[in-house]
C-alpha cells in the first residue's frame, strides 16, 4: 500500500522556462473592475468576455433571473438561451459557453462545496448541455466577484484569460509557448501566476487538451493545487463535449488568482448552523466512512465489484453485466497497489469525503509522455468501467493509462469507454477491420490498441479521426462508408440523443432505462440514479411508483447544480440510523443538512416541496430550451435497444434461465410455449415485450412531470411555475 | 514529541485547566472554548481528554495548514486557514476548539498553561 506521508513531491517547473513562457505573452486587453462583495452567497455581478472583439463586460444580474433561476446551472441556461437560435450549432460564432458557481459554492465547512456548472450547445447532441465540475476555479470566481461567466466569440490565435480577484483585474493574453495537454498546461499556468509556492493554492485553472479540438468528446479539465504533493491536480467537467466548443474558440486556459479564501466570504446570514452540520458531517464520514462505501481509500471505485456481482457492471459493450475478470481490477486492487492512501484528496476546502483519489509517479508505457512519472486523478466508477471491462480490458494499469491520457487530452472519459467499447464490436463483428483502422486490432480486450486509437485522436490522425466524432456520428459513417447494418448499428450503438451512455448495464431496471432515456441532457446517470432502488432492492415496483421517482430524483439532483453542489456527499455516506428513516432513499437527515446550509447562507428557509419547486423552473426551462434547438420530444426519448435487452443469441443465451422465466412469469407464456420457442422467437417476444414496456413508463412520468404525451411540457405547469416568459411560450404553444 | 500527558485518578474537577486554557486563547473563562476537557466519569472521578499530537488533524488537512514544530507540536496556522473544519471532525477525541465567533478552529499548542494551573499534578508536560 502506498502511503501520503511516503510519495516524493513532484518536481514542477524551472523558473527561467516559465520566465520564458510568460515573456512570450501579448497583452490583448485589460480591465480593472470594481470588486462588489458577495451578499448572502451572491455578487450579483456577471462577466462576459467577447473572443471576437476582445471586449470584457460586466453586468448586474437582473432580480427576476435570480428569482426564477437562482445560479449555477440555471444562471447557464438562461444566459446561453439568450446568446443562441435554434439554428445555433456548436461551432456556431454565436455559441457560448456560460460557467456558474451558484450560491453555495465556496462554502468551506461542508463536503462537495465546491462545484462550477457550464454549459453550451454540444457538438453531441446539438442542444444545452450542462455539465458540473469540482476543482477551486468556479470558488475563486465568485469571490473574485462573479456569479457567472460567458465566454463567447473565437479568438484569432490560442489565448487565456487572466482573473486577478485580489487585484480586480482581468485580461486576455496571448499564450503561444505553454504546451497544450492539461496536466502539463495547469502547472505552467499555476505556477507562473502565483507569487510563490505557498501561493499555488490560490490559482486556479481551466484547460482541455491537445485531442479536445479534434474531437466531439472534448472535455474542459479544472484544477487545484495540491500542496501534500506538490502538483497539480485534474477534475473534469467531462460529458458533452464541451472541450471541442472550448478549443474551437482558440481559448488555451483559463486562470482565475484569488487569495484569502475564508468560511465567511460567502457572507452567510448564520455561520453557526454551517459550522454545526460541517462539524457533524465530518465525523460522520470520519467514523463511517470505513464501514459503508470507502470514499477516502478508492472513491466511487469502491461499487466496480459491487456492480459485477449484481450484473450491471458494462461488460463488451453492455453486452454482458459482468467481466471474469473482475479481480484484476476490483477496487481492493486499486486500494493495495496503485491510489495512495491517506491523504487529503478533496477537490474543494471542506471536502472530507475526499473521493478525488490520485495514483503516483505512475510511469507510462505509451504516447508522447512515455517513461514519465505522472500523477493520474482516478480512476472514478465510471471510467474503471467504461474503460475497462466495457472495452474487455481487465488491467488495472491499462486503466490508469487509459485515464491518464483521457485526461490530459481533454477527453471524456465515459464517452470514450462506450464509444471504443462500440468500436470493438463493429470490429469483431466484422463491420471495421485493419484495412479501415489502419492497423488496429480494436479486439475487445486490446488495451494498447486504445491507447493508440486515443494518441491519433489527439494527432488527428488515421482512424482516430473518425473514432473522435462519437459513437451517433461513427453509426452513420459505418453504414454509409462500410456497408453497416443500420439496425444493428442502432441496436448496439449505446448513445441516446448523441451522448453516449455511462456506464451502467441498465438491462433489468425498466426505472433506470427511464433514469437514461428521459434525460434532458441525454443517458447520463447524474439525473436519475434509480437502477439498486429498483434492480437491487425492488422500492419502486409499480409503474406509479418509477413514475414518482423519475419525477422526485431528476428535480431533486437537479437542485445540487443550481446552488453549486456535489451530489456525492449526500448519498455516498449516509448516518448510521438512515435505515430506519421513512424514505432511506432519500437520506432525509443530508437533505436536511442541505436545507439548513442553504439558510445558514442565504437567510432563507427551505423545505422539499420549495426545493423540487426551485429545481423544476429550471428543469421545464432546459426541456423547452432542447425543443426549441429542435429536440426534446418524445421521439428523442427513445432508447437503443442494447440498454433495455439482449441484441444478440449470444446475450440471450448469456442469461437465457433469466430471459426464459420472464416470457413466463413477465409476458405470459406457458412454459411449454417458451420451450417450443426457436430462440429467434424468444428473443423478438422478449423484445416486444420490453419495448412496450418502455412505451408505458413513458406514458406515466411525462404526466407526472407535466408534460404532454409528445414530451412537451404544458403551458399550465409553465404558468404555474413562473417561466411563461413569451420566449418560451412561443417555443410550447404551437406544440400543445 | 512534546504534549501533554495525564493522570485521571489524580483528577479533582476543579476544572482550573480548562479556564486557563480559554483565557489564553480566547480571553474567557469557558470549557467550551478550551483544548483540555474535564468530564464526569458515570462510576465516579474525573476524565481528562487532552490532545495526544497524533497529528490526525494534519493528515486531514487539504492544504496542509497544520504542520509538526520541531518539537513534534503539530501547530495550526490561522492565516492560511481556511476554517473548512475537516480537522475538528475527524480529531479522534473531539478535543480541537471550534466557537462560532472564530473562523478558524484552534488546537493544544502544549503551552503548558494547564498544566501551570493544575493543582494536583493529574497533567504535565511529556517530552520525548
Amino acid at each position: 500500500m502506498i502511503r501520503i506521508c511516503d510519495v516524493k513531491k513532484y518536481h514542477g517547473i524551472p523558473a527561467e522556462e516559465l520566465k520564458r513562457m510568460q515573456d512570450a505573452h501579448v497583452e490583448l486587453t485589460r480591465i480593472t473592475y470594481d470588486h462588489k462583495p458577495i451578499h448572502r452567497g451572491y455578487t450579483d455581478k456577471y462577466l462576459t468576455v467577447d473572443f471576437s472583439r476582445n471586449s470584457i463586460e460586466i453586468t448586474d444580474i437582473d432580480p427576476k433571473v435570480k428569482e426564477v433561476f437562482t445560479g449555477g446551472k440555471g444562471y447557464c441556461l438562461r444566459y446561453l438561451w439568450d446568446e443562441v437560435k435554434p439554428s445555433t450549432r456548436w461551432d456556431s460564432p454565436e455559441n457560448a459557453i456560460t460557467m456558474s458557481p451558484g450560491p453555495l459554492c465556496g462554502v468551506t465547512q461542508y463536503a462537495g462545496t465546491g462545484k462550477t456548472l457550464l454549459c453550451s450547445i454540444s457538438p453531441l447532441t446539438d442542444t444545452p448541455f450542462d455539465t458540473n465540475v469540482g476543482g477551486y476555479f468556479g470558488p475563486l470566481l465568485k469571490f473574485s466577484g462573479f456569479d457567472g461567466l460567458t465566454l463567447k466569440g473565437t479568438a484569432k490565435e490560442d489565448v487565456i484569460l487572466v482573473i486577478d480577484g485580489n487585484k480586480n483585474t482581468i485580461s486576455i493574453e496571448t499564450a503561444p509557448l505553454e504546451h497544450e495537454d492539461a496536466h502539463v498546461l495547469g502547472e505552467e499556468l499555476t505556477y507562473m501566476y502565483a507569487d510563490d509556492e505557498n501561493d499555488r493554492k490560490n490559482v486556479a485553472v481551466v484547460c482541455a487538451g491537445s485531442a479536445a479540438k479534434y474531437s466531439n468528446i472534448g472535455m474542459i479539465n479544472f484544477t487545484f493545487y495540491d500542496p501534500n504533493r506538490g502538483v497539480v491536480r485534474l477534475k473534469q467537467a467531462g460529458r458533452g463535449g464541451l472541450g471541442r466548443v472550448f478549443r474551437h474558440k482558440n481559448i488555451k486556459a483559463l486562470v482565475c488568482k484569488f487569495s484569502g479564501v475564508k468560511a465567511d466570504l460567502n457572507d452567510p446570514y448564520d455561520i453557526s448552523i454551517i459550522n454545526q452540520v460541517g462539524k457533524k458531517y465530518h465525523k460522520e464520514i470520519h467514523d463511517l466512512d470505513n464501514l459503508q462505501n470507502g470514499m477516502r481509500k478508492v472513491g466511487t471505485a469502491n461499487i466496480l465489484e459491487v456492480m459485477d456481482a449484481y450484473d450491471i457492471l458494462p461488460t463488451n459493450n453492455f453486452k454482458f453485466g459482468s467481466h471474469p475478470g473482475i479481480d484484476r481490477f476490483r477496487s481492493t486492487v486499486f486500494i493495495e497497489k496503485y491510489l495512495t492512501q491517506g491523504a487529503a484528496d478533496g477537490c474543494w476546502y471542506g471536502c472530507s469525503m475526499a473521493c478525488a483519489k490520485a495514483a503516483d509517479h505512475f510511469k507510462l508505457k505509451t504516447g508522447p509522455y512515455k517513461g514519465q512519472a505522472v500523477c493520474i486523478d482516478g480512476p472514478e466508477y465510471e471510467n474503471g468501467a467504461g474503460l475497462g471491462p466495457n472495452c474487455g480490458i481487465d488491467d488495472p494499469e491499462a486503466i490508469l493509462e487509459l485515464n491518464f491520457y483521457c485526461d490530459t487530452y481533454g477527453l471524456d472519459t465515459i464517452s470514450f469507454g462506450t464509444m471504443t467499447a462500440f468500436i470493438m464490436e463493429c470490429y469483431e463483428a466484422g463491420i471495421l477491420n485493419k484495412e479501415i483502422t489502419g492497423g488496429l486490432e480494436l479486439n475487445f480486450g486490446n488495451w494498447e490498441a486504445a491507447l493508440e486509437m486515443m494518441h491519433q485522436i489527439a494527432r488527428n490522425e488515421g482512424f482516430g479521426q473518425i473514432a473522435g466524432q462519437g459513437v451517433h456520428k461513427m453509426k452513420k459513417i459505418f453504414v454509409e462508408q462500410y456497408g453497416a447494418d443500420a439496425q444493428f448499428l442502432e441496436d448496439i450503438g449505446m448513445e441516446q440523443k448523441g451522448l453516449e451512455y455511462s456506464e451502467y448495464n441498465s438491462k433489468e431496471s425498466l426505472a433506470q432505462k427511464g433514469g437514461y432515456g428521459l434525460t434532458n441532457k441525454g443517458p447520463q446517470h447524474d439525473e436519475a440514479w434509480l437502477i439498486f432502488m429498483d434492480q437491487v432492492n425492488n422500492q419502486i415496483p409499480t409503474f406509479e411508483d418509477k413514475a414518482e421517482a423519475l419525477y422526485y430524483f431528476p428535480m431533486f439532483r437537479t437542485w445540487f447544480g443550481l446552488l453549486g453542489l456535489c451530489k456525492l456527499p449526500w448519498n455516498d455516506i449516509v448516518p448510521a440510523n438512515n435505515s430506519e428513516t421513512d424514505e432511506p432513499a432519500k437520506v432525509p437527515e443530508h437533505v436536511q443538512n442541505y436545507f439548513d446550509i442553504y439558510y445558514g447562507i442565504t437567510g432563507k428557509h427551505l423545505d422539499t416541496p420549495g426545493m423540487l419547486r426551485m429545481s423544476e423552473k429550471v428543469y421545464q426551462f432546459q426541456r423547452i430550451f432542447n425543443i426549441r434547438m429542435g429536440k426534446g420530444l418524445r421521439k428523442n426519448d427513445a432508447i437503443p435497444y442494447r440498454s433495455s435487452g439482449p441484441v444478440t443469441e449470444e446475450e440471450y443465451l448469456s442469461r437465457q434461465e433469466r430471459y426464459d422465466g420472464q416470457l413466463v412469469d413477465l409476458v405470459g407464456f406457458t412454459k411449454e410455449q417458451v420451450a417450443a420457442m426457436s430462440l429467434q422467437e424468444k428473443m423478438a417476444e422478449t423484445r416486444k415485450y420490453r419495448e412496450a414496456e418502455y412505451e408505458k413508463l413513458i406514458d406515466a412520468v411525462y404526466p407526472r412531470r407535466g408534460w404532454n404525451l409528445n414530451g412537451v411540457p404544458t403551458i399550465e405547469r409553465v404558468k404555474d411555475l413562473g417561466i411563461d416568459f413569451p420566449e418560451v411560450l412561443e417555443v410550447i404553444e404551437p406544440l400543445q | 514529541m512534546k504534549r501533554v500527558v495525564k493522570d485521571d485518578s489524580l483528577c479533582i474537577g476543579c476544572r482550573q485547566c480548562e479556564a486557563a486554557c480559554s483565557k489564553a486563547f480566547y480571553k474567557v473563562e469557558d470549557s467550551a472554548k478550551s483544548a483540555i476537557r474535564i468530564t464526569e466519569k458515570e462510576e465516579g472521578g474525573y476524565e481528562i481528554t487532552v490532545c495526544t499530537q497524533c497529528g490526525e488533524c494534519a493528515a486531514v488537512c487539504n492544504t496542509g495548514v497544520i504542520q509538526p514544530n520541531a518539537k513534534g507540536v503539530y501547530m495550526l496556522n490561522k492565516k492560511e486557514c481556511a476554517g473548512c473544519l475537516m480537522c475538528v471532525g475527524f480529531c479522534p477525541l473531539q478535543i480541537m476548539v471550534q466557537c462560532d465567533d472564530h473562523l478558524e478552529p484552534s488546537k493544544c499548542t502544549a503551552c503548558g498553561l494547564c498544566v501551570k494551573a493544575c493543582p494536583t499534578g493529574a497533567i504535565r508536560i511529556e517530552e520525548a
